[in-house]
């Protein structure tokens, strides 16, 4: 029992110290401006059209980017994990890559594509809500096939079998079995697109402007630019409730859908993609829907690599010619910053290591905790509801939480210490972040253990902690791979609440390319390129190995 | 809009002690002190520019100076400063100078260091209403210079002018040559037929040097006429991009980027990073009569820990050696007479010699409706 006690003390204390009392900080702050609370902001606040203009952009952007990355994601999820084929692991390495990176370089990579006389100018969508939209399905494709892959590649092929024996079509098996069975990941998936989107706050400046502003920048207008904590609490508020039903919706989706599903190892699942029929089959034997499947991942993958190999073209002009300058200079000291690029990079990856290590056990614990059902209801309701808060960090704005742990992290309770400029601040942030990723990715697969197994271990007489060892660490080791990929990946390119964050000097990569696109000069300009491409490369290596983490085998051994 | 003068409310009580809170903290505090990759002290302590003095708790003790993300020096002035007086320093960086003037204002109470460096006269009335300074008496002969952009109002000198730019339109000469069509110079051109669709800027609201560019149309057309020329630009194909970067490295044409568009708006240092390769001259100039002075202050904060040795890193800043330095490690310009400016500077980076200026004290009164209004004309 003390076990239990402790995986629901640990990381509802990690997330009461660094998310919610800052919120609460923040938000107090702006009802409770001198002592006494003050309301009238809320009137006020609501009273503006602007507000709602800007509530109904926030929906709108978010909600059509959701759609979009969970229809193109699907299909993504199939080929990328139930599909076998060359080069597989690059491809889901570099989906991953657009995750990470910085938004000051979207500017270049993406806004260089689409601005007038651009390669990709005729589409008019610079500074448009259909360039927003691109770019927020750009950054979260990889969402929606890590978390709906992680559950498809466990998904034991003989159900969709036994369907397709009794006499089902292979579109009527996806659409009655494995889509259903899937659920409960496309449900997560979605309210983790949703959440990112809403909270989105470069990608929308930079390419739609203050035309499409959503709560978040105006959040950010009225915090850092006008001192506004009054109208900035209401927007926060407004903002929660927003998270709060999308969470709703996302957490009744997945309650239905949710249940035990039958286990394969995950080289079982997998077959090979080919672009023939395979000689002896009859049609209608699902290949083409796995060359659909093919087709659209094959042109998304395009569209996500276009930016990216404009990035990379780009870093590579050296005046009128081409060369190799700007990534020698990555090692260089330049004048007007404290480090080289590649000692960013050190301290990117320590940082990043560090907000993995503590989002995985804060992450894994809370994964453990919610995939019991209690009995009773009260015990039921308790999970539900933390079920939602886990997620709630990533839809709130970093602004709010950033500028809450300056202000909760001078002598916290009390104590007599000064967390405010401690370097590991930013791994704390970013594990703020990662924590609802790590959930959200091992859950699914957590909650589709069947329960049976377990009883059969106890049965057998396997202590509770060897029952957990052998049975859910085990099938979680493999979503664990993907889970660590995805958090290191968050940490990596996080830089929402650690800008916010009084820092000593020693920079983070993404706050190193910000710094040189900030300069003037051509080649500032294209160290910048070469250093979000260092970026970017660090990204798909670690992501990529850390993949192979989760090969069969391993797994016993967590 | 108003600042919030001297907050009562003691930070970090906000009553959620709870069992779970101090398992959090519990927590936090292993991962703090505990085994980390980040805190394991392999980081370069001389990498970051901030000498960790190894015997720099000495006589003087330790400043800690609160700046913004651009603060940077070359190697070994600090390290000089601490190695003749003894005075270690710490560099603590936040964000951009709004940031970090809201950063002061929020943390009164027990700020987060003894001096600040980087808050700018479009928040300096910010910082000063909040009381969050101490005015101090400088030795430094530069401070007399630096007396020239005091903030109107501040007679006690809580904030010392340390270094300025010119937020200036900037053109894309080569293009304009190479079209015959003679460069704009002043903002009423920019509206004429001839630059239709050629004209682009950083958001006044999410950019510094776009605010800047906003505060020059209110000094230029005053505080009834910038609303209307700022409609006239509208009229006339103006872009407005998110930041700097986006507008001169990805939109302006001669950026290094190749966008379309050849006006764009940037600083009177910019024009010496287009000097092309083998060439001599840039191929981009400023237009002198478009631009709005930034300066940048220092100030001792008024919870200071160490006051006195706040006051010395204080006239250090305004000494020759880091005013001469200051061009090239933030591109800026110092306040001091004294020092030479480099070579290229001096040669294509010529200063307004009339910068449009709007007071600081408006600047704070009006910064809410201001930018409202510009959000207003400027989305339509």
């Amino acid at each position: 029992m003390l076990g239990w006690t402790l995986a629901v003390l640990v990381p509802l204390g990690f997330l009461a110290a660094a998310f919610v009392a800052p919120l609460v900080a923040t938000v107090a702050r702006g009802f409770v401006p001198d002592g006494r609370v003050d309301l009238s902001g809320l009137a006020d606040v609501l009273g503006r059209s602007r507000t709602w203009r800007v509530v109904g952009q926030t929906l709108t952007q978010a909600g059509l980017a959701t759609v979009v990355a969970v229809v193109l994601g699907v299909p993504g999820a199939y080929v990328l994990h139930r599909l076998s084929f060359p080069g597989r692991r690059l491809v889901r390495a570099l989906v991953t890559v657009p995750f990470v990176l910085p938004t000051v370089v979207v500017g270049v990579a993406f806004r260089s594509l689409l601005v007038e006389g651009g390669p990709l100018g005729g589409l008019g969508w610079d500074g448009s809500l259909a360039g927003i939209v691109a770019a927020l399905v750009f950054f979260n494709y990889a969402v929606v096939v890590r978390a709906v892959g992680g559950l498809w590649e466990g998904l034991d092929p003989r159900m969709e079998g036994a369907a397709r024996s009794l006499g089902a079509s292979p579109l009527r098996v996806l659409l009655t079995v494995t889509l259903p069975a899937l659920a409960p990941a496309i449900a997560s998936a979605a309210s983790l697109v949703f959440l990112f989107c809403a909270t989105s706050f470069g990608t929308v400046l930079v390419l739609g402007g203050l035309r499409y502003g959503t709560v978040e920048t105006e959040i950010w207008v009225l915090t850092t630019q006008l001192l506004d904590l009054r109208a900035a609490a209401v927007l926060s508020v407004v903002q929660l409730v927003i998270v709060a039903a999308a969470l709703t919706v996302a957490g009744r989706m997945r309650a239905r859908r949710e249940r035990a599903l039958a286990w394969r190892p995950a080289h079982d699942t997998a077959r090979p993609l080919r672009l023939r029929r395979p000689a002896g089959t009859a049609p209608g034997d699902g290949h083409a829907l796995d060359l659909a499947a093919a087709a659209v991942t094959a042109l998304v993958v395009l569209a996500i690599a276009t930016p990216l190999v404009n990035l990379v073209v780009r870093s590579l002009r050296v005046g009128g010619g081409w060369g190799l300058d700007h990534y020698r200079a990555l090692g260089v000291r330049s004048p007007g910053l404290p480090v080289t690029a590649l000692e960013a990079a050190a301290t990117s990856l320590r940082a990043a290591l560090d907000a993995t290590v503590l989002a995985l056990v804060v992450g894994t614990l809370l994964a453990l905790v919610l995939s019991r059902r209690p009995r009773g209801a009260p015990g039921r309701r308790a999970v539900a509801a933390l079920d939602a808060v886990v997620t709630l960090p990533l839809g709130v704005s970093a602004v709010t939480v950033g500028l809450g742990l300056l202000l909760v992290l001078h002598r916290p309770l009390g104590l007599d210490v000064d967390l405010r400029t401690s370097p590991l601040l930013v791994p704390v942030a970013q594990a703020v972040v990662a924590v609802p990723l790590v959930v959200r990715t091992v859950l699914p697969v957590l909650r589709a253990v069947d329960p049976r197994l377990r009883e059969v271990a106890g049965t057998l007489g396997a202590a509770p902690g060897r029952v957990l060892a052998s049975v859910d660490a085990a099938l979680a080791a493999r979503a664990g791979g993907l889970a660590v990929g995805f958090a290191f990946a968050a940490s990596l390119g996080e830089f929402g609440a650690t800008a916010f964050l009084a820092q000593p000097a020693a920079p983070t990569l993404p706050v190193v390319v910000a710094r040189l696109v900030g300069r003037p000069g051509a080649d500032s300009l294209g160290q910048a390129l070469a250093a979000s491409v260092l970026l970017a490369v660090v990204t798909a290596l670690v992501v990529g190995a850390l993949e192979r983490l989760r090969a069969p085998g391993t797994a016993q051994d967590w | 809009m108003t600042t919030r003068r001297g907050a009562r409310r003691t930070t970090g009580t906000t009553g959620t002690t709870s069992t779970a809170t101090t398992a959090g903290a519990l927590a936090l505090a292993l991962a703090l002190t505990g085994c980390s990759a980040i805190g394991g002290g392999t980081a370069d302590p001389g990498a970051g520019g901030t000498p960790s003095g190894s015997g720099g708790t000495g006589q003087g003790g330790t400043v800690t100076l609160v700046t913004h993300d651009s603060f940077v020096l070359s190697d070994g002035l600090l390290e000089g400063f601490t190695e003749r007086t003894g005075i270690a320093v710490e560099v603590v960086q936040q964000g951009d100078a709004g940031s970090l003037t809201n950063g002061l204002v929020l943390t009164a109470d027990a700020p987060l260091g003894d001096l600040v460096y980087g808050v700018d006269n479009t928040f300096a009335s910010r910082a000063l209403a909040a009381d969050v300074l101490r005015p101090v008496e400088l030795t430094a002969p530069a401070a007399e210079d630096a007396r020239a952009y005091a903030v109107e109002g501040d007679e006690a000198g809580a904030l010392t002018a340390i270094d300025y730019s010119d937020v200036c339109v900037n053109v894309d000469r080569a293009w304009f040559a190479g079209r015959g069509l003679a460069e704009p110079t002043t903002l009423e051109d920019l509206t004429r037929p001839e630059y239709r669709d050629l004209t682009v800027v950083p958001s006044a609201v999410t950019s510094s040097p776009g605010l800047a560019f906003l505060l020059a149309t209110v000094g230029a057309f005053g505080e009834d006429g910038w609303q209307g020329y700022w409609q006239r630009l509208v009229d006339n194909g103006l872009q407005v991009d998110a930041s700097w970067s986006d507008a001169y490295a990805t939109t302006f044409s001669g950026g290094g980027g190749g966008g379309p568009r050849p006006i764009v708006l940037s600083y009177a240092s910019s024009p010496p990073f287009t000097v092309p390769e083998g060439g001599t001259e840039p191929t981009t100039a400023a237009l002198l009569d478009t631009c709005f002075r930034q300066v940048e202050y220092a100030g001792v904060l008024a919870g200071a820990q160490n006051p006195e040795g706040a006051t010395q890193l204080l006239d250090f800043l305004l000494s020759d050696e880091v005013q001469a330095d200051v061009p090239g490690s933030m591109y800026v310009y110092p306040v001091s007479t004294s020092v030479t400016l480099p070579e290229e500077w001096a040669r294509w980076a010529p200063l307004a010699t009339e910068p449009f200026a709007v007071p600081a004290a408006d600047v704070e009164a009006h910064r809410e409706e201001w930018l409202r209004t510009w959000q207003d004309v400027v989305t339509g």
